[in-house]
Parts: C-alpha cells; sequence; structure tokens
C-alpha cells in the first residue's frame, strides 16, 4: 500500500487533475473518479473536493455528499494494510463475531480505526461472498476463508514481516 | 510412462479457492512436476461451487476428471508419487468429478460450464455452447426474441422475481434515443455468491446474455454495476470485455450483423441499499444511491432518464442458455409459476456449503440435508435465512415446503437470491433480529422515515426486550415498529427488514424471553 504521506500534496494534486481530465467526460465520472483517486493516494484528500466539484460542474456538497454516503470511500489516510473481517450472518454463524473481538485484541484497536503502530486499518464488512467457507477476511483485497484465531494472527505476522521488509529496502534504497 | 506425459491438471481461480489456498497448491503442483520431470499443463478453471472441497484438483483421464479435494500443499507430492490420476488410496481422492453426488443430482443449466472451463478462453467458452443463444437472436426479430424469454417463464433471479420477458418489453416499447442494460452486481446479501461464481467463473456468459438484452430492446450500451467487494470479480470482468471485444462480439456491428453493444463494468462503493435497482441507478449516474420513488419505473424513466432494463446477474446469464435450447426446454424445468432452475447458495453453518442448481420445488431440507449434509459444527440445525439479511428465518415445520416463489411468499417469506444461511442451535435468534435491525440503521439511504428511524428505534426497541424492560409492552411496539417499515417503507430495505425480526420472534419466542403464549397476546 502506498499511502498519501509518501507523496508531496503537489504530487497528490498533479494526479488528481490528471484523473480528472482523463474521467470527467465519462456519464456519471464521479465514482469513477472518486475510485482512482482512492485507489492512487489510499484516500480521497478533503481539499480535493473544491477540483472535483468544478471539473464536474456539480457544488462542494454535491461531491462531499457522495463521498460519506458510501462506505467504500476515505477521507484520511489508512494504516499501511487494509483488514477487512466480514461480519454478515453467514460468517456470524461461523464464529465472525469472535473473530472480530479476537482481531481488534490482536491489533489493540477497534473496529475502523488503525493499530497504534499504524500498520493495519482494521474494518467491518458485509460479505466478501466466501459464505459458503465462513469466516472470511480480506487483507488489501486478497481474501482469506475458513478463518480461525490463530491463522489470523499467522496472516498478521506476515503482514507485519512484509512491512518490516518494505522499510529496510526503502532504507537500504536510500542510503 | 508415457501416460504421464502432458498429464492436464484443473485447479479452480474462483475467489473461494484462492481464499483457502488454491495459488499455493497451484504452485506446489508445478512443482512437483518440475521435480518429477513431468510435463504438465495447469488450467486454471472456474469452480463447481463444491467448496468444502476446495482447493480441488483434477486431473484429466480418458474417463473424464478424477478430483482431489481439500487439497493442501502438504498433500502434492503424496499425489505425484501415487501417480498423479492414480493415486486412488489418497485421502483427498473422490473418484470422477462428474460422480460426485453433490454435483450429480443438480440440474445445472445456467452453472453448466461452471468448473469445467478456463473463465477468460473464449475457445473453451464456445466450445461449450457459448455463443449459440447470441447466434440464435441475431436471426430472430427483436420481438421474437422477447417473445421466447416471455415464454421462458424466467422472473428475475435478484429476488423480486418480476418476469424478466415484460421488463424487456416495457423498454423496447417506450419510445427513446437512447437504451440501457444495467447488470445489478450489488450482490449484498450475506449468504450469496452465485454472481460473484458467474462473473469470475462464467464472463462471457454474462457478457453474452447482456448482449442479447441490448439487441432485442434497441439498447447499445450496457452497465455492469459490481460491487468494490469483488476485485476478482471486477478484473475478470473487466479482461473478458476486451477480449469479447476484439473478438467482434461486442462494439460495433457485432458478428457483421450491424447491431452494436457497448459494454462497461462500474465499481460500486460499498453500499448495500445500491443494490435496489433505483438507488443502484443513482449510483450510476454519479450521485448518492438514494432510493427514488417508482412511478416512473426504470424500465421507463431509467438511467439518465432513459428506458433502461435492469436485471440482476444471474436472470441475464440464464438468457444465452433460454435462447440457445428454446423457451420450452427451460420452462420444463420447474413449478408453478416458478419456471427454470435457481443456483442455490448454501452458507453459514453447513457442512457442504456451495451452490446448488436445481429446479424450483425441492425443499429447504434436502437442500440442506442431501446436499448440505447437516451443519459444520454437527450441531442440530436451528433456523436457515433464505434470501439474505432481508429474508425470513424458516423453522424446522417450514422445511419440507417446496422452494418456490408462491409458496414462500405465503408463508410470508422469500427465496430472493438464492442464498440460505444455516445456523445451528447456538444461535441467538433474539441477537440476530437485532443484527437485522442494526444493518437497516447502518445501510439505510435515509431517503424515508420508516427505513432511517425506525431501524433505529427497531434496535433499541430489541435491547430492551432483551433486557427484559418491560418486556411484553415492548414486544407490542416491535410488532407495530415493524408494521410501520413493511407498509411505509419507499422500498424492500425498510420493507423487508422486519421479515427476519418477525419470523425470528415468531419461531423463537424464548430467545426474546418469551414463551409462545405470551406472544399471542
Amino acid at each position: 500500500m502506498t499511502a498519501v504521506y509518501e507523496k508531496s500534496p503537489e504530487q497528490a494534486q498533479a494526479i488528481i487533475h490528471r484523473i480528472l481530465a482523463q474521467q470527467m467526460a465519462v456519464p456519471g465520472a464521479l465514482l469513477p473518479i472518486l475510485h482512482d483517486i482512492q485507489d492512487a493516494l489510499s484516500f480521497i484528500p478533503p481539499e480535493s473536493v473544491s477540483d472535483i466539484a468544478q471539473a464536474l460542474n456539480l457544488s462542494r456538497a454535491e461531491v462531499h455528499g457522495v463521498i460519506t454516503y458510501y462506505h467504500h470511500f476515505r477521507t484520511t489516510p489508512p494504516g499501511r494494510n487494509i483488514v477487512q473481517i466480514c461480519q454478515a450472518e453467514a460468517c456470524q454463524s461461523m464464529g465472525a463475531q469472535a473473530l472480530m473481538t479476537h482481531a481488534q485484541k490482536h491489533l489493540g484497536c477497534k473496529a475502523h480505526e488503525t493499530s497504534p503502530d499504524g500498520s493495519v486499518t482494521l474494518q467491518a464488512t458485509y460479505c466478501l461472498g466466501l459464505c459458503a467457507s465462513s469466516p472470511a477476511i480480506s487483507i488489501n483485497e486478497e481474501v482469506h476463508a475458513r478463518m480461525t484465531c490463530a491463522l489470523f494472527d499467522e496472516l498478521m505476522a506476515s503482514v507485519r514481516a512484509n512491512n518490516d521488509a518494505n522499510d529496510r529496502s526503502i532504507d537500504q534504497g536510500q542510503a | 510412462m508415457s501416460k504421464l506425459q502432458n498429464t492436464t491438471i484443473y485447479l479452480s481461480r474462483d475467489s473461494a479457492a484462492l481464499a483457502v489456498g488454491a495459488n499455493r497448491v497451484a504452485a506446489a503442483l508445478l512443482e512437483n512436476a518440475q521435480i518429477r520431470g513431468i510435463s504438465v499443463e495447469l488450467i486454471r478453471t472456474s469452480s463447481y461451487g463444491m467448496f468444502w472441497l476446495e482447493p480441488l484438483v483434477e486431473i484429466a483421464t480418458p474417463a473424464g476428471r478424477v478430483a482431489f479435494g481439500p487439497v493442501t500443499t502438504a498433500d502434492v507430492a503424496l499425489i505425484f508419487e501415487q501417480g498423479l490420476a492414480g493415486a486412488t488410496q489418497h485421502p483427498c481422492y473422490l473418484g470422477l468429478t462428474q460422480d460426485i453426488p453433490y454435483l450429480k443430482k443438480q440440474e445445472r443449466l445456467t452453472f453448466a460450464r461452471m468448473g469445467i472451463t478456463d473463465p477468460l478462453s473464449l475457445s473453451d467458452y464456445e466450445e461449450h455452447d457459448g455463443y449459440l443463444g447470441l447466434d440464435k437472436a441475431l436471426n430472430m426479430s427483436n420481438s421474437a426474441v422477447i417473445q421466447e424469454v416471455l415464454d421462458s417463464g424466467l422472473r428475475g433471479r435478484g429476488g423480486a422475481a418480476f418476469p424478466t420477458g415484460i421488463k424487456w418489453k416495457t423498454v423496447a416499447n417506450t419510445p427513446a434515443t437512447q437504451r440501457y442494460i444495467v447488470c445489478n452486481a450489488d450482490e449484498g446479501d450475506s449468504g450469496t455468491f452465485s454472481d460473484r461464481m458467474t462473473m469470475e467463473g462464467d464472463p462471457f456468459m454474462l457478457i453474452e446474455g447482456m448482449t442479447i438484452a441490448g439487441i432485442a430492446t434497441n439498447a447499445t450500451i450496457g452497465y455492469i454495476y459490481v460491487r468494490s467487494e469483488y476485485p476478482h470479480a471486477i478484473a475478470t470482468l473487466s479482461q473478458a470485455i476486451h477480449i469479447a471485444e476484439a473478438a467482434g462480439y461486442l462494439g460495433k456491428n457485432i458478428r457483421d450483423s450491424g447491431k452494436d453493444f457497448t459494454l462497461f463494468v462500474r465499481k460500486a462503493a460499498g453500499s448495500y441499499v445500491c443494490g435496489e435497482e433505483t438507488a443502484l441507478l443513482e449510483s450510476l449516474e454519479g450521485k448518492r444511491g438514494i432510493v427514488r420513488a417508482k412511478p416512473p419505473l426504470p424500465a421507463i424513466k431509467g438511467l439518465f432518464g432513459q428506458p433502461t432494463v435492469v436485471n440482476n446477474v444471474i436472470t441475464l446469464a440464464t438468457i444465452p442458455v433460454i435462447l440457445a435450447r428454446g423457451a420450452a426446454f427451460y420452462k420444463n424445468f420447474g413449478v408453478g409459476r416458478s419456471a427454470g432452475t435457481l443456483p442455490f447458495q448454501l452458507a453459514g453453518n453447513i457442512k457442504q456449503g456451495g451452490l446448488v442448481e436445481k429446479a424450483f420445488g425441492l425443499t429447504l431440507r434436502e437442500l440442506i440435508y442431501d446436499f448440505g449434509a447437516g451443519s459444520a459444527s454437527g450441531r442440530p440445525i436451528k433456523a436457515i435465512q433464505s434470501g439474505g439479511p432481508l429474508g425470513t428465518y424458516i423453522a424446522e415445520p417450514q422445511w419440507d415446503l417446496p422452494l418456490d416463489y408462491e409458496t414462500y411468499l405465503s408463508i410470508g417469506g422469500t427465496l430472493g437470491h438464492g442464498g440460505m444461511v444455516v445456523h445451528d442451535d447456538t444461535a441467538d435468534m433474539a441477537k440476530l433480529a437485532r443484527y437485522a435491525m442494526e444493518f437497516c440503521a447502518i445501510e439505510s439511504c435515509g431517503k424515508c422515515t420508516p427505513c432511517r428511524i425506525g431501524s433505529t428505534r427497531g434496535v433499541e426497541v430489541i435491547d430492551k426486550i432483551i433486557d427484559n424492560h418491560n418486556r411484553e409492552h415492548q414486544v407490542v411496539l416491535l410488532k407495530d415498529l415493524c408494521n410501520t417499515m413493511t407498509y411505509g417503507s419507499l422500498c424492500a430495505m425498510g420493507g423487508m427488514t422486519p421479515n427476519p425480526v418477525l419470523s425470528a420472534l415468531a419461531h423463537f419466542p424464548e430467545d426474546f424471553g418469551l414463551t409462545h403464549t405470551s406472544l399471542d397476546k
């Protein structure tokens, strides 16, 4: 995951302007634009709202309304990894709520918060379409099913190991 | 050992296979083949939907494919050592795939290719009856295509069960300069995955169905609105559209017919209510997914104010087989006004969870025990929620009713999108009722009061019932509130949330601290 704080405000703005130029003529362009911005920057910077509104001839309130209406969009940078745990009925029937309680304890944060070390943003989600292999979770859009607390801990350990490896390669790159 | 040369091995690339390690198994298969100097062609297919057996590895033999599952990376070496298809003593050995009872007992019309083909191989699709429906449709008049769909008795598989042909006819007969085909792929119901399987596993079938819909109604543009929780489906569909375009199955002048149909994938953004067709259209237009008042129907005034067919993935994906084999063939399956088959989805606490395509009319008991083999936990099954978060909890006395639209309507239930979520006897039905209200409060679009405020009040009232704050009085309030939501809400979100709540209360009053007699007061 590349977070925006790795990009300067100027870089972010350039990316947003490029996306607007590419997408503004598409019918019903607002959702595709918001997806592209979030995919590129990991969140939708609130200061981009006026640029988006201007490009699409909408009011800022309309753009703000759309961003805040949809659960998928966020206006602050997430942790380095996004972990979603399904909390819908099928996963509930196989212990998804206990798994969520375990995950919160393991990560030291509540649902829709980021762990204190910034490595993981934990989200409750309502159905990943893996309802015959419950409980299901997703880590950075990679799905994992038949999840157990022990397996969850293993996956989190490898997420952290990946982070550390990335940090080392960045450090070496800068050195 | 020439028979071990060029062994073809099949392994699914469906999300449900990936989620239990299919890619690791793929790597192990290739590594073992290399170590042993065996030439292997690994084909990544769709999934049969026998998810308790994933990762399911199949090996081609002259008699057909032989299956192993669920295979872990640790199993792979032994399967190779024991001679691949000859590894009949391996604990994962399942025999010929086509003879596995779960599969053999099904009536797969829409899901005929599922598990067998490579989702992105157009030639695979064509060799397995793909594009026969479109070929026929291109040689028929528009009205004849619509008549075929009408005659098939196909009803909307998203849950509302509206006759598909009537919808198409309305769109075709409404004067307009632009018409649209919109595929509702916002499969948000817990316990459902048939849309996801279709998009990931047989995307050309959906594309073909939409193309036929476009040709029949003179709609030249189509959108597939896919939920953001399905990144694999979005990726596969996008690739399939490119492939179909390059082969002349999409775009301008399809198959030299002079007809045009262009298809786009649109990613949703995590709003459950956008599965409601008018909210979906608002979302496609780039707005908040707020439900529109009906009329006007989308078939008359839909996307960008133009006549629009809005159909679920399975509805559109069933069109090719109807055109290819004829309305009479399709209508021959099913019972009464529930014609054809439904891909039922067995989910939750179930031993053999997965996809079961059967003609309407079998019972829940057959589905849950003959196919599902009972609960995953081994405990007695308590309740089955039929038709997603807005569906009714079905208790044991009702498990022998035939699964068809009319029967389920008559007991205040719904088949919805065919998802059946099984709960064992540890389920607390009061908590599940509370969850139904809570989910409605989270996902309500906020336009109408019964849904927006009723759901929050519903959570509060159920909390009071659970905590025994004047319990029996609160039950009266809850029923009254549910009545208001049922009849006063603008769409099914608020209108059907009372289904799980009231059915949980009616069948399992003891979970609410009540008795059947106190409930009748």
